[in-house]
């Protein structure tokens, strides 16, 4: 049988409760008669909506249920959930206002809605488009999103959500066609010539006709998405795109065209015969252009004539003692493999003192870049630097901790980490700060409790911890020993059937080894935790630390919390070196939940705390409630994929790493984060103290 | 029982092996071998080190044997070990000691899978003694001047546990492999599937797309085999974007924004 329909009263009683309207003085009849009108699905999916968007902030929820009935009359109910969790989220970023108005201005989220539907976003399909303008060849290009369609050589700026086709391929292949125009615009010189003294009607059909060049180089390079740029023109003007001008085509698509052919023909050619504009084409930004460029030419000038001189010393360190003193700066030159035919990218050969050099990998990226800039290397550039003529510090500044803060949270002691962005495949440097925080000990009663309530399963827990003081290894060949090894056997019975002595290694031991083991225990001190799960976290780690003592592995503890990338909290519960006393009890005694959870952030940290020990065995283990999350942007899949590559990194520097989490839903990411095998959900939070000294003994045994 | 030594006399190459020439490894190695020096193949996958030594085995008029190392190879393997056979006790060659009794090339393939322990059997070996002690049959082998020693590494693996020490490397002349130039390899690629010029021309500039995205999302970009599976592809009608992302793609990558984005790439090409 059907639930019956709610009445008025008891909606605004629902709404009364959520909105807490003794505080908030919300008039909440408002909304209930409106909402007293729908189905009883539609109302409950409704005020469970609002429920949970009040969570978030509950001048917001009262919008929405007053916006609710004319929201579901427009949309389905998954476009209504997504207009009031954009709002949330807005709230989160932005603030109250601009949430307000996404709630407010339903018109304008139904149109964007429409645009998403069928539209490409930049957002969406980013993951595809950078590999794809990376694969292209030349500078590694990046991509973003503006109101204007242009590039300043190093970046691409795209519209957010392109929508002019009412399909969704064809748009993101208006993304590609346009991506492409751009790189070509980049790799085939047309910022070789100087654009920023062309008035504005000559850059205009600068533009048009410098389309039809680049279009000719990409069709000869890349005839299968000329094919695409054609079709997609043709879609858009729905009939065959007019056809350049045969005369044109043929100086501009001359394989020895370049920016200056277009240029030469700025004035011969009337505005009227100049092509149309292509959907693909965007616009040219001279002076963004210049700009960025002077800045980049200097830049790599500097970087690649000071790589040039350390090459140069390299090669000549051992032969050069004797005349050290008077230097002429050392010359490279380009090796050219056929004379008659032009260098080509992947052949470019550099060359000193006669023989070929094999530059590192940045070196032959600078020269890709410089290539793309002139055409070539130019000659002034095979000079290597003196040493101090350019300060190369300034050349190749990464940010440094001033920049990105100005100063306001940068404060002593703070280290900063990159992060991983994984829509863009690429890290911001320096990204998150963090600080070591040393956790005030508290001397009160919890960790005598601690030991009382558990003291049965302590007693066992030593016990087992006693027989793997040492890690059991099977010894094979022994003279003396528990058992036979057979293959040794069988191996010395044909000895003595050869007529050989008989071998008297004959069996196999058990040897204890000593235990190399060092792991850093990362405790989840996120606000989530309050309660019960800090409670269980703290008992867990007195009883690990109980048994550690008995193995005697090194371990540290670590709590974490974050609130924004600007504020990364690792608490110091016991380093490696403290040891098991009152204080590091009372420490413990103390944890207390926080903010959130930015994980990446701290497994990096973790990391640089490894390399400082030497461990044949090193093992971090996360006890956590839940995913990576913090106020900001990290959230979902950026925070799944930035701690899954922090982990990646971690493993490359021999670390394995391990996860223990209450969360249910923990099988839905952590396998992608830390690999099937690698992590355990527990799904009572009261049995976390007996699980967790016992996940560790199977670990490392 | 048959006994199942090696027979190198099996292990003579009879046809050319196609193989170009990259740089000048071809000199290089037959002059290592008449200097009687040991060879280190460095380079990454599916660039032609296997092809090489087949053509070289040729080359030399020597029988060509080679050992795929892993992890539980050990020493007696290469050595090689007693049976016992209705009562009797057999002493049979491994592969390294019948190469070294008759002078043929051994190569032993990825040698750091091996254990450590295994690699040490080589080092009296790959110096200038150039003999293999069997301690089992209380016998110092010594080296024909045919026999040649050969081993391949693949340095990119950049794993701690999986590094050839120095004092095994330190013994070997050294050739680093790298995919071959573009034209070379367009040529590889005609040689070995008969697909046209410009198909293969496409292929290779394919190839350095996802060569430029190692690192930026690829572990690896295409080798030489790849382009030559995928033109087999082609060569039999097989469209060249699914030639491609077939052969290619899917056997470099799982991820699936990269493997979108290479098989945007190939039907920008093709
Ligand atoms: N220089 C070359 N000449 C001829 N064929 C080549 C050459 N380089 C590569 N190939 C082709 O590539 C294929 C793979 O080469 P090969 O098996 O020799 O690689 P490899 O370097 O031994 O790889 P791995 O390290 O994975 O064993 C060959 O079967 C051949 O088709
Ligand atoms: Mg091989």
């Amino acid at each position: 049988m059907r639930p019956p329909e709610l009445t008025e009263d008891e909606i605004v009683a629902f709404l009364d409760e959520c909105l807490e309207v003794e505080f908030s003085f919300v008039k909440n009849e408002i909304p209930a008669a409106a909402i007293k009108q729908l189905p009883r699905q539609q109302q409950d999916f409704i005020l469970n909506l609002i429920n949970r968007v009040a969570d978030t902030n509950i001048e917001l929820a009262y919008q929405l249920a007053c916006g609710a009935v004319r929201a579901l009359k427009e949309m389905d109910q998954h476009m209504v959930e997504e207009w009031a969790m954009t709002a949330a989220d807005d709230y989160d970023r932005k603030g109250l206002f601009p949430a307000m108005s996404v709630i407010r201005d339903l018109d304008n989220f139904i149109h964007s809605a429409h645009e998403r539907a069928y539209g490409a976003l930049l957002e969406d399909q980013i993951g595809v488009l950078l590999p794809f303008v990376h694969g292209l060849a030349g500078r590694k290009l990046k991509l973003e999103a503006a109101d204007s369609t242009y590039t300043d050589t190093e970046t691409i700026f795209l519209p957010p959500v392109l929508a002019i086709f009412s399909d969704k391929k064809q748009n993101f292949l208006l993304y590609k066609a346009t991506v492409a125009h751009h790189w070509a615009q980049i790799q085939f010189g047309t910022f070789r010539a100087d654009l920023t003294r062309l008035p504005e009607d000559q850059l205009v059909k600068f533009c048009a006709l410098e389309t039809v060049r680049l279009d000719a180089r990409i069709q000869h390079e890349l005839p299968g998405l000329y094919r695409q740029m054609l079709s997609l023109q043709r879609n858009f003007e729905n009939t065959q795109p007019s056809q350049y001008n045969a005369e044109l085509f043929r100086l501009l698509g001359d394989a020895n065209a370049s920016v200056q052919t277009t240029i030469d023909l700025l004035d011969k050619v009337p505005y009227s015969e100049c092509p149309g504009t292509r959907i693909y084409q965007g616009t040219i930004n001279p002076q963004a252009v210049a700009a960025t460029m002077a800045k980049r030419i200097f830049r790599e000038k500097a970087l690649f004539r000071g790589a040039l001189s350390e090459i140069a010393e390299e090669m000549t360190a051992a032969q050069d003692l004797t005349n050290a003193d008077e230097k002429e700066p050392a010359k490279f030159k380009i090796r050219d493999r056929d004379e008659t035919t032009k260098i080509r990218r992947d052949a470019i050969q550099l060359e000193f003192e006669g023989n070929l050099v094999a530059p590192p990998a940045h070196v032959k990226e600078l020269m890709s870049s410089i290539i793309v800039d002139f055409g070539e290397i130019p000659p002034e550039y095979l000079v290597a630097a003196d040493p101090g003529e350019y300060d190369l510090t300034v050349a190749d500044r990464t940010l440094s901790p001033k920049d990105v803060w100005q100063g306001t949270y940068h404060q002593e002691g703070a280290q900063l980490y990159n992060e991983w962005n994984f829509k863009r495949q690429h890290y911001h440097k320096n990204w998150c700060v963090l600080r070591e925080i040393e956790v005030e000990p508290v001397y009160d009663s919890f960790v005598a409790d601690t030991l009382e309530k558990y003291s049965r399963l302590l007693r066992s827990l030593r016990n087992t911890f006693e027989l793997m003081r040492g890690e059991d290894k099977l010894l094979k060949k022994q003279p003396h020993g528990d058992d036979i090894d057979i293959d040794a056997l069988v191996e010395a019975y044909a000895d003595v059937k050869s007529g050989m002595e008989m071998n008297d290694r004959l069996f196999t031991k058990m040897h204890k080894e000593e235990r190399n083991v060092a792991v850093i225990f990362m405790v989840d001190m996120s606000g989530s935790t309050k309660g019960w799960i800090n409670k269980a976290e703290r008992e867990s780690l007195i009883l690990l630390a109980e048994v550690l003592e008995v193995l005697q592995d090194r371990y540290a503890i670590y709590g974490f919390s974050s609130m924004t990338r600007k504020r990364c909290e690792l608490f110091r519960i016991k380093a490696f070196d403290d040891p098991y006393d009152a204080e590091t009890k009372a420490r413990i005694s103390n944890i207390q939940p926080q903010d959130y959870t930015r994980m990446g952030v701290f497994i990096r940290h973790v990391i640089r705390h490894f390399s400082e020990v030497e461990a044949s065995t090193k093992l971090m283990i996360t006890l956590s409630d839940g995913k990576p999350d913090d106020y900001d942007t990290y959230r979902g899949e950026y925070g799944v994929e930035d701690t899954r590559q922090a982990l990646f990194e971690a493993r490359r520097d021999g670390i394995h790493s391990f996860c223990i989490t209450i969360d249910e839903e923990a099988t839905d990411y952590l396998p992608h984060m830390y690999g099937a095998a690698n992590y355990t959900v527990i799904d009572d939070v009261a049995s976390l103290p007996f699980k967790v000294s016992d996940i560790y003994r199977r670990l490392t045994t | 029982m048959k006994s199942k030594a090696l027979k190198p006399e099996e292990h003579y190459i009879k046809e050319e092996p196609y193989y170009q020439p990259v740089g000048e490894e071809i000199q290089v190695f037959e002059t290592a071998y008449k200097q009687q020096l040991p060879v280190l193949l460095k380079g990454p996958t599916g660039c032609g080190k296997t092809r090489f030594m087949e053509h070289m085995a040729w080359k030399l008029q020597r029988p060509l044997i080679t050992v795929s190392c892993h992890d539980d190879l050990t020493a007696s393997d290469l050595v090689g070990r007693f049976l016992i056979t209705s009562g009797e006790t057999t002493w049979i060659d491994g592969p390294l000691a019948s190469a070294v009794r008759h002078g043929a090339i051994c190569y032993l393939d990825e040698i750091v899978e091996a254990r450590k322990d295994t690699t040490v059997v080589i080092h009296p070996l790959a110096d200038d003694r150039r003999i293999l002690p069997m301690e089992k049959v209380g016998e110092l082998l010594e080296a024909t001047p045919e026999f040649c020693l050969a081993i391949s590494y693949n340095p990119g693996y950049q794993s701690v546990m999986k590094d050839l020490k120095q004092s095994t490397r330190q013994r070997f002349v050294a050739l680093e492999f790298d995919y071959p130039n573009a034209e070379l390899e367009a040529e590889i690629i005609i040689n070995e599937t008969g697909v046209n010029a410009d198909t293969a021309r496409q292929l290779v500039k394919f190839a350095h797309m996802t060569r430029d995205l190692k690192g930026s999302g690829l572990d690896e970009g295409a080798s030489t085999r790849l382009l030559v599976h995928a033109a087999k592809l082609m060569h039999d009608d097989i469209s060249p974007v699914v030639a491609c992302q077939t052969a290619i793609a899917q056997a470099i990558t799982d991820d699936h924004d990269m493997l979108v984005a290479m098989s945007e790439l190939s039907s920008s090409l093709f």
